[in-house]
This record gives C-alpha cells, sequence and structure tokens, in this order.
C-alpha cells in the first residue's frame, strides 16, 4: 500500500452549470507524507480541486483515486480529515466534544476516545481548555481545536482549506510552525490551499501554481528547504529564491489566460 | 449570583422598572387631572384595590385559563417541531405542504373560536386548547423549520467527510443546531397562547374563566375588575414568557449569538 500515492487525480475537469469551466484538464499526484500547497488567484478553482479529492463535490471528467481506492470509498474509510478557513466547530458542544465527534461516529469506546482527546488536546497545546464552549476560544485557539478534530481518527490525509486565512499574520506564523510539527507526528500527507506564497513556500515540500479560467495546473515548484523548518528558515536566501519563483510562475500564468 | 452580576442585573432592567413606575404616576395623575371617566379608564389605583378585593376569584380564573392556554402551547408547539421535523427531513413533502400551512395562518384566529367552541363543546376546556394550538403551531413550525435547514453548509461537509449517514447528521447537527430558533418560536408562542385562549372564552365558556369574567365585567360595566382581569391575563403572559426564556438560557447556552447581545 505504502506505494501507492496518498492522491492520483487524471484528468479532472469540472464545468458548473453552462460554460463556466472551473477546473480544466488537472493531473496531480501526492504522494504518501508529502505537504503539497495549491495556490493560485482568485477563481483557479483551487478549493474546487480540494473538494473534488475529498468526494465533498463530483468532477465532471476525469478520476480522483486515493491510496489506490475511489474517492468515495476513501470518505467511507474515514481517509480524510478537514479543515476550512473557518474552525466551523459544532457550539453546542464543548472542546473535548468536538475533537470526540468523529470518534463517536467510529463507535469507539468513551475511555479510548477520552484518552485520545487528551492526547490531541495536548498536540494542540489547549490542555486545560477540553470543557469550554467554541464562543469562549479565540479565532487561533478554535482552529487549533478545528485542526485536532481533523486529527482525531488519524485520517491518511489532511485538506485544508485556507485554514489560516482569517487570522492575524502573528497568530498564522505561529500555527504554521505548529502545523510542520503535527505533520511530522503523523503520517498523514497534506494537501493544503493557501493565498500566501511565503505560507506555501514555508509549508510545503511541493507548491502547485494554478491559474485561472479555466482553472489548471500553470507550474509546479519543489521546495528544497530542509526540514525540520523553523523560524530562521524564513531568513534563509533559499526561501526568497522559492518565494520569487512562485511569485514569477504565478505572473506567467496569468499573461497565459 | 455575585454582586457584579447583581449589579448588572439592575442596570439592565432599571431603565424598564422605572419607565414603569413612571408610566403609572402619569396615568394616575392624567386620570385625576382630566376627570377621566371611570368607564373610560379607571386610576391604577383603583384597579389595584379592586384587584385585591376580588385577589380570590380572579386568581382562579387566572389558573383556570393559564391551564387552557399551557394546554394549548403543549399541543400547538409538539405538533409544530413535529411538522418542522417531517418537512426538513423530506423537503419535497415541505415543498408541496408550506404554501397551506401559511394559508391556515392567514385565517383569522377569531373566526376558528367559535367552531372550536361548537366541536369540542363550550364548557370544555379543550376547545379553547385547540384555538391556543392553531395560533401556536404556526411561529413554532416555521423557526424550527429555518433552524432546521439554516445549518452552515461545511457543517454538513464536515460529517460527510466523517462518512456520517442522513440521520446521523441530522440528530447531531441540524437537531441541536435549530434548538435557537425552535426557541424563538415557543417565545413567540408562549405570548399567543393566553391570547388563543382568551378569545376563545369570549365565545362562551365557563364563569370561572378569565375570559369570560373580563367579559362579564365589562358588561355590568365594573370596569376595575375588567381591568384587573386584563393585567392578571397580562401578568400570566408574561410570566409564561420568562419560564420559555428561561428554559431557553438553561438549554442554548452556548449559542454564540446569544453572546453577541448578552456578555456574561
Amino acid at each position: 500500500m505504502s506505494d501507492q500515492p496518498a492522491v492520483a487525480v487524471k484528468q479532472v475537469s469540472k464545468q458548473f452549470g453552462a460554460g463556466v469551466t472551473a477546473l480544466n484538464g488537472i493531473d496531480l499526484d501526492v504522494q504518501p507524507r508529502e505537504f503539497v500547497s495549491l495556490i493560485g488567484p482568485s477563481g483557479c478553482g483551487k478549493s474546487t480541486l480540494l473538494r473534488i479529492i475529498g468526494d465533498l463535490i463530483e468532477p465532471s471528467a476525469g478520476t480522483v483515486e486515493v491510496k489506490g481506492k475511489s474517492a468515495h470509498q476513501a470518505r467511507l474509510d474515514h481517509d480524510y480529515g478537514i479543515v476550512f478557513q473557518d474552525a466551523v466547530l459544532y457550539d453546542w458542544r464543548t472542546v473535548s466534544k468536538n475533537i470526540a465527534l468523529p470518534l463517536e461516529l467510529l463507535r469507539w469506546g468513551s475511555e479510548k476516545r477520552a484518552q485520545r482527546v487528551q492526547d490531541l488536546l495536548g498536540l494542540v497545546e489547549l490542555d486545560g481548555f477540553e470543557d469550554n464552549h467554541p464562543w469562549q476560544l479565540s479565532g487561533g485557539m478554535q482552529q487549533r481545536v478545528s485542526i485536532a478534530r481533523a486529527l482525531s481518527f488519524e485520517p491518511s490525509l489532511l485538506l485544508m482549506d485556507e485554514p489560516f486565512g482569517a487570522l492575524d499574520e502573528m497568530t498564522r506564523e505561529r500555527l504554521n510552525l505548529e502545523l510542520l510539527r503535527i505533520w511530522e507526528a503523523t503520517a498523514a500527507a497534506i494537501v493544503f490551499v493557501t493565498h500566501s506564497i511565503a505560507e506555501a513556500v514555508f509549508l510545503s515540500t511541493r507548491v502547485v501554481v494554478m491559474s485561472a479560467r479555466p482553472g489548471r495546473v500553470a507550474a509546479i515548484v519543489d521546495v528544497d528547504l530542509p526540514h525540520p523548518r523553523t523560524v530562521e528558515t524564513r531568513e534563509d536566501p533559499r526561501f526568497f529564491e522559492l518565494v520569487t519563483a512562485v511569485r514569477d510562475r504565478l505572473k506567467t500564468g496569468e499573461v497565459a489566460v | 449570583m455575585s454582586t457584579a452580576a447583581l449589579h448588572r442585573r439592575a442596570v439592565d432592567w432599571g431603565p424598564a422598572v422605572l419607565v414603569f413606575v413612571l408610566g403609572i404616576v402619569l396615568w394616575e395623575a392624567l386620570v385625576v387631572a382630566f376627570r377621566v371617566q371611570d368607564f373610560l379608564l379607571p386610576k391604577p389605583t383603583e384597579i389595584a384595590t379592586t384587584f385585591w378585593d376580588e385577589r380570590n376569584a380572579l386568581w382562579h380564573a387566572g389558573i383556570y385559563t393559564f391551564k387552557e392556554a399551557l394546554g394549548g402551547f403543549a399541543l400547538g408547539s409538539a405538533f409544530g417541531i413535529a411538522v418542522a421535523l417531517v418537512f426538513a427531513a423530506f423537503r419535497p413533502v415541505g415543498v408541496a405542504l408550506i404554501p397551506f400551512a401559511v394559508a391556515a395562518n392567514a385565517v383569522p384566529i377569531i373566526a376558528f373560536a367559535p367552531i372550536m367552541n361548537d366541536w369540542f363543546g363550550l364548557l370544555n376546556p379543550f376547545s379553547k386548547m385547540a384555538i391556543a394550538a392553531v395560533l401556536c403551531f404556526f411561529p413554532v413550525m416555521i423557526n424550527t423549520l429555518r433552524g432546521l435547514t439554516s445549518v452552515d453548509p461545511r457543517a454538513i461537509e464536515l460529517m460527510r467527510s466523517y462518512a456520517a449517514g442522513r440521520v446521523s447528521i441530522f440528530r447531531r447537527v441540524r437537531v441541536p443546531a435549530s434548538l435557537p430558533h425552535m426557541f424563538a418560536g415557543l417565545k413567540i408562542a408562549s405570548v399567543l397562547s393566553m391570547i388563543g385562549a382568551i378569545v376563545g372564552e369570549y365565545f362562551g365558556g365557563p364563569t370561572t374563566a378569565l375570559g369570560v369574567t373580563i367579559l362579564n365585567a365589562s358588561a355590568y360595566s365594573d370596569f376595575r375588575l375588567a381591568w384587573a382581569g386584563i393585567l392578571l391575563a397580562s401578568a400570566f403572559g408574561i410570566l409564561f414568557y420568562s419560564a420559555v426564556a428561561l428554559a431557553e438560557r438553561l438549554t442554548t447556552s452556548w449559542d454564540p449569538s446569544r453572546r453577541a447581545f448578552h456578555t456574561e
């Protein structure tokens, strides 16, 4: 199983209604444990692609395989952990019950659930907040709960749609580091949608640059920055070179339209 | 309750209490100053005296009518919630039937009152409950339905990503998310139920009922007693509303939209 790609997107296209082509002929492989960012202008279909990979919408043409299975089967097998731009927590549940919800659906016993929730609270540094309700948490804390919830059942693939887009710059940079630490502690591959070039370069092993109308892959930039990445990584000359490279690809992608 | 909370409560309620007291004083003063006839508007002090003198009869009448209102509220709300659940679970059924619910709601309730009295009997409290139930049904149904169907689509998508089925999504997301809306409907219904019971009694009922007491007092030009009865009817309405609001506070304290207005 381990030699199967985590995600194999083949010739995926998506039309909405009459004549609106959101995606056109997308090919993309994501390897196990890889961190791939999708970046591009508004309307390039990066969120649509993420939803298609997660079997939340159907492609108009093409196929998606996750670990050699159909996306639909992968969803039923709990292969996906999804994080949106907003935390989308269940307001009536406490922090620990939000994290435990997927585990309830998997019929884990209450003791096993409680143990897992404790581990995750430690991982996202929210010890002591288990009995709080979402309204009592800051935006950054809510998003950490959302990440813990997505990780709770150890999915093989994390799908993140601009998860830090609504947060201030300081919180975003801190959560970037936390996410890398979490990623290294889990076996998951990550597909990460973002608007921020710096964030994409800092986090990823590969950055997929998309262009709009119709959405397609304009370029793929390999990020050869060493792991683990730290605060100093952002000062690395290579980091700036890669940011410039992604920015150039975004520009040429636009020119080509 | 801490002293800080008590203080905040005083700040919250102070203005309303002040307006109430000033309103009563102004009422009394105007009636005296302009020598307003008793049958037009009695003085608040006279109403209060009558209220005290007739407290036993009034209290029993109030309780009798409140029981009718409560029964109607329970019936109408339960039916409203049940219908909302069915409409939300089977959208085509809702689409087909909602226009009829809207049309039924547009019928003036006063037109129903004599018919209900005829169906269930003038002296049978169920005839008043039926009127109150008809009044309560619509606001509860429409608000609960809105709550069940206006869930954040991403909350549903997340449930689907956990491979949750329709029933599970309904039970774990739609129903709890609908509670704040449902309570908005129940609060409206609590006040309407008292109105429904009294309207029903205006078309006939036992002399022990509050609506009949008010009606008879007016007929015999005992306007102080009529006003005392009206006062008691609204007092029951306010108390019922407060009880539902308290239940709401206890069950939906997690609702962030409540916090926006009322930080605790």
